[in-house]
Parts: C-alpha cells; structure tokens; sequence
C-alpha cells in the first residue's frame, strides 16, 4: 500500500474509531473486536482472512431475512406477489413494528435445506421479484413508513425467462424507484451482496454491512474465471475485490458496520439480531427528523458522488 | 455487468475486448459480414454506416464513427475529455489495472468508453453519451458512470434532451464494488433529468449487457435497439450453462427484447438519425 492510500486510511480510521460507525452498539466486548478488525486493515489484510468472511457469508447457518425478521419486527404480516404474474419466493416483503413504530421490510432469502432452497431460487429473484419489491416500495412511500432491505444474494436469477420478462430494466427500475423514495431507507447487506440483484434494493440513506457480509460486482468464482481464466483463483479474485466490510467502509460504499457475535452471525443468532436491531433502530432514528425532499436530495448526491478519477 | 451465479461458470465472450461480438465468427477478418460472409473493403463498410449491403447485418461501429453517422456535420463539440479512471482496488490480475488503461487508451484514441459532448440531430441540440465498446468491452467504471452523470446535468442545464447510445459488457471488474456502484450513479443522476422535465432517448447496440442493462440504458422515456443487438443481463452463455437448457434462437436479441415489451422500437441503422430527429421534434426540440 502507497503511503498517501496509507495516511488517508489513518485519517479514516481516526473518524471511524469515534461514535459514528459504532453507534447503536452497547457490547462493548464486539466494540472493541471491531475496532482490533480495523486496525488490522493497516496491515493488508490476506487473502486467507478475506475468503474467510466469504465463507462465512456464504455459511448454511447463517441467519437470514426471515430469521431476522421474527427477531427484531413485531406484529409481522407479509405481503406475496409482484401484481402482474407471480409470487417470487426469493425476495420477501411485508410490514411490521420496529421499536413501536411500522416500517416495510424487503430482503432476499434463501432457504436451509434442499426443498426451501430450491423453493427460494437460492436467493436468486427474477424481475417478480423486483417488481413486487417496487410495489412494496411505493406502499412504504404513500404511507410514511420508514424502509428497510436486508440484502442477500448471490446475484439476480441468469435464466432464459428472467431475461425475457426483462431483468435488467428491473433492477434499473427497482433503483430508481429507491432513489424517489420520500421515506428514510436503511439497507444492510446481511451475507452475500452479489451485484446487481443487490444493488437493486440498495439504493438507501444509510448502508450498512454486517461485519462478515461481503458486497462485490461479481462473485469472486466469475471474476476468476473471466480475469484469470481459472475459477479456482477464486481466493485470489475476492481479496483483489476486497469484498468485505471494512474495505467497502474504506471505499465509502456503506456508512457502517453492524458487528456480529465472536465467530460469526451462526454461532448466535439471537445476538446477531440484536446487534442488528440496535444499528438499524439508531440509523432510523437520526434519518427520522429530516424533510423528505432533502432527504431525497442527499441519498442521490450521496451514490452521484461515488467512483474514483481523476 | 458480468453475471454472478451460484456456479464459477460464466459468460467471457463480452468481457474482453479480444473477444469476438459473435460466436463462430472468431477467426474471420473483422470486415467479413458474419451473416452473409461478403467480404468488405474499410471504406465501402464506412460508406455503408457499416450495415452489410448484402444481407444487412449491422457490424459494430465506434463511438467517434457512431457520432458522425448520427449529428449534423461538424455540429458535434465533445467535453469532459481530460477524465481519466483512477486506480482504487489497486487492482492487478494478469496484468496491473493502470496499464490496461493505458493500452487502452493507446489502442483506442479514447480517456475511457464513453464520448460526450453537444449535437445537432436534423438542426436540432442535444447533449450526447456514446459508447465505444472497443474500450474495454465498453465496461462501465468511474470515468463512464460520471460522464453519463455529467452529460445528465449538462442536460439539465442546457435544458436540452439527451441522447445516449449504449455497447457495453457491463460494469468494469477491475474497479470492484465503486463499478457496481455507478449502477445507481447513473440513476440518480438521470432522476435528477427527469425531475427537471429533461428527456433521454436511449439507444441499445450491440451488445448491451450486465450493469447497462441494469441501470441507465433501460431507462429512457424511449429506448430504441439496432437490429440484431444482443441485450440481455446475464449472458448467453451464462443463461445456457445455469439452465441447461437450449436457448431460443433469438434469446436476448433486440427483436425478442421487442416481443417481450421491453423495447419500443428495433431501427435500422440508416434510419436512426432521421428517428432520433422525429422523437426529439415530438419532446419539443426546436432548432
């Protein structure tokens, strides 16, 4: 690493290590084990510990959006179908209370064993999927509830008739009806944030990973086959991608990271939750008081501002 | 954007720019009409907006050549020409990132895959956005994603329309989660265009695929495609290899993408100027 990426990445850590980032967080135990994480990036972090948080984000235990969903919404009803041609089980939705107040849930989910996977698409939406999202969007928008996305996705659905109903123009759209949005919108990326089928329902105020979630242009496996010509230099792709947490923090990508029990999200998902509840309350919180317009106005300066030229 | 599915399997063949637009045609002269198999001088093609006198097959057609094709003689005045991608992941894979830059550029004549810049079409102002898919397979990184966001705000300054002409394999690999993010980039900027009442005819060449499809290019208030442009989010290679099963023979093309309602209109090349011309009229363009 040069030493002007290394200063900038001091200064960077020196904000960071202030309330922001760890906002919304009382166990001072993950507090500390964040910040040790973040110090580690002076060093560059090695390939070996980026494919760990792949693996783990990736992880048949890991809890997903319904898991979440039972453990930090009360009153919970879920809504099914995109209004025009099915239900996509990939992507669920619904309106419930967080911390007393309704706000609208989208997020993808995968299943556990083979039937629910199967039944799931693997977390792979079709543009149903999309539009049943943007249904539930533009619900949240005409009454005032707050929106939150948890996203987890290996990518959107590559099939013959995901094509032919128009996948592309509905991620577009599914962006673009996020960045209209009059309400405040959190999104976290809770295990795999793969492209645009992630992208698509992240357009949001504040983004947030979880501390092993991993958020990529492709999957690590696509990368190495295309630029390596070698899919087994998967490793070597993720850790070029820098795919994970506190390199997309460092990028600007996302505004926070919500840690995670010692071990992972799997190892106790009821903390997990908590820890995320706690985040996403916090966030909500600070976005609530600001005018619709301006809060508009900022999500989209905020995502107009990003890349890097020169 | 290059499509991410469960499998390592995917579609390389819009990835690079060695790679050929069109399976099968790999090892013939680039002049060589795929579709008929006449052989064309340079120039003859250049005469013929590099549309196959024969059959009609559309060959690709660079971004300065495209921009010629389309606006009134000398009317076209480029701008944001210094732009030039920086290097954030660091990022080498067989070679560093920098110098694939670099060779691009040399190769190309061209900052990065998209021109921009005022027009007339027919006598009519407008700004343009075109993209050149000979660099680097058109991928769209950060030069791409705030030129199209500049060419958006220029539009809304001038108060004039907004032509883009799409070629791409999707989001720029190398520059990581900052490409993915130019998907909402460019929406962003574009809503911003259309809060302020501005227009965006998006045109589709081949092939427009991944992160384009996925973000500006599908979200004019008219999208047109040229005959025979492959449109689709995923590949077809990547579609064929996580289905297994054997794709239509159109999959993906622009005439499937009409059928399916996606598109509004398939345009010969020859005729696109005057139709660019009419639906700026039908905006309100004023000469």
């Amino acid at each position: 690493m040069t030493n002007d990426a290394e200063l900038g990445l001091r200064d960077r850590l020196a904000k960071l290590s202030g309330v922001k980032l760890l906002r919304g967080t009382r166990l001072s135990a993950e507090l500390e084990r964040l910040q040790r994480q973040l110090e580690r990036l002076k060093d560059d972090t090695s390939d070996e510990e980026i494919w760990k948080r792949v693996e783990l984000a990736r992880h048949q235990e890991r809890p997903y959006t319904l898991d979440y969903v039972e453990r930090i919404l009360d009153d919970f009803f879920e809504l099914h179908g995109d209004r025009g041609r099915m239900d996509d089980r990939a992507i669920v939705a619904g309106i419930g209370k967080l911390d007393g107040r309704t706000i609208a849930l989208l997020g993808h989910q995968k299943g556990r064993d083979l039937k629910e996977r199967t039944r799931r698409n693997f977390g792979m939406a079709y543009p149903e999927g999309y539009r049943k999202a943007m249904r539930v969007m533009e619900l949240a928008d005409r009454h005032r509830f707050p929106l939150l996305t948890l996203v987890d996705t290996p990518g959107a659905y590559p099939g013959i008739a995901a094509e032919q109903h128009g996948q592309g123009g509905a991620i577009a759209r599914s962006q673009a009806v996020m960045a209209r949005l009059n309400v405040p919108t959190v999104s976290v990326v809770i295990g795999e944030g793969g492209s645009g089928g992630a992208i698509a329902i992240a357009v949001a105020d504040r983004v947030l990973m979880q501390e092993n979630a991993i958020y990529s242009v492709i999957s690590p496996e696509g990368c190495a086959a295309i630029l390596w010509r070698d899919a087994s230099q998967a490793k070597k792709a993720a850790s070029a991608f820098r795919l994970d947490a506190a390199h997309c923090l460092f990028l600007g990508v996302i505004e926070g990271i919500v840690p995670e029990p010692e071990g992972g999200a799997q190892t106790d998902p009821a903390a997990a939750a908590v820890l995320l509840r706690e985040s996403v309350v916090s966030h909500l919180a600070e976005l609530e008081g600001i005018a619709p317009e301006k809060l508009r106005r900022t999500r989209r300066a905020k995502f107009r501002a990003m890349g890097v030229y020169a | 954007m290059a499509q991410m599915a469960a499998t390592d399997k995917i579609d390389v063949s819009i990835e690079h720019k060695q790679a050929t637009l069109d399976d099968g045609t790999a090892k013939k002269h680039p002049n060589t009409c795929p579709g008929c198999g006449s052989h064309y001088r340079d120039d003859e093609l250049h005469a013929h907006l590099r549309v196959c006198p024969q059959c009609g097959h559309h060959f690709p057609v660079r971004g300065r050549e495209r921009i010629e094709q389309l606006v009134d003689q000398s009317s076209f005045a480029e701008d944001e020409t210094a732009l030039r991608s920086g290097d954030p992941l660091e990022f080498f894979d067989l070679k560093p990132y920098t110098e694939r830059l670099a060779e691009a550029e040399v190769a190309t004549g061209l900052g990065d895959a998209m021109i921009t810049g005022t027009a007339r079409i027919e006598l009519l102002p407008c700004r343009l956005a075109v993209m050149d898919f000979s660099f680097m397979g058109g991928s769209m990184g950060s030069v791409v994603g705030e030129k199209f966001a500049r060419a958006c705000d220029h539009a809304v300054a001038d108060g004039l329309p907004l032509v883009s002409v799409s070629s791409s394999g999707g989001a720029r690999m190398q520059e990581g989660i900052l490409a993915l993010m130019q998907l909402p980039k460019t929406i962003c900027a574009l809503e911003e265009l259309h809060d302020a009442g501005g227009v965006m005819i998006s045109v589709i060449a081949h092939p427009t695929t991944g992160g384009l499809l996925a973000s500006f290019a599908s979200l004019g208030d008219v999208l047109l495609a040229e005959p025979g442009a492959l449109m689709s989010f995923a590949g077809p290679r990547v579609v064929a290899q996580t289905t297994r099963e054997k794709l239509p023979d159109d999959f993906g093309l622009s005439e499937s993408n009409l059928r399916f309602g996606h598109i509004d209109r398939i345009v010969p090349r020859p005729e696109l100027r005057p139709v660019l011309a009419q639906l700026l009229r039908l905006f309100g363009s004023k000469p």
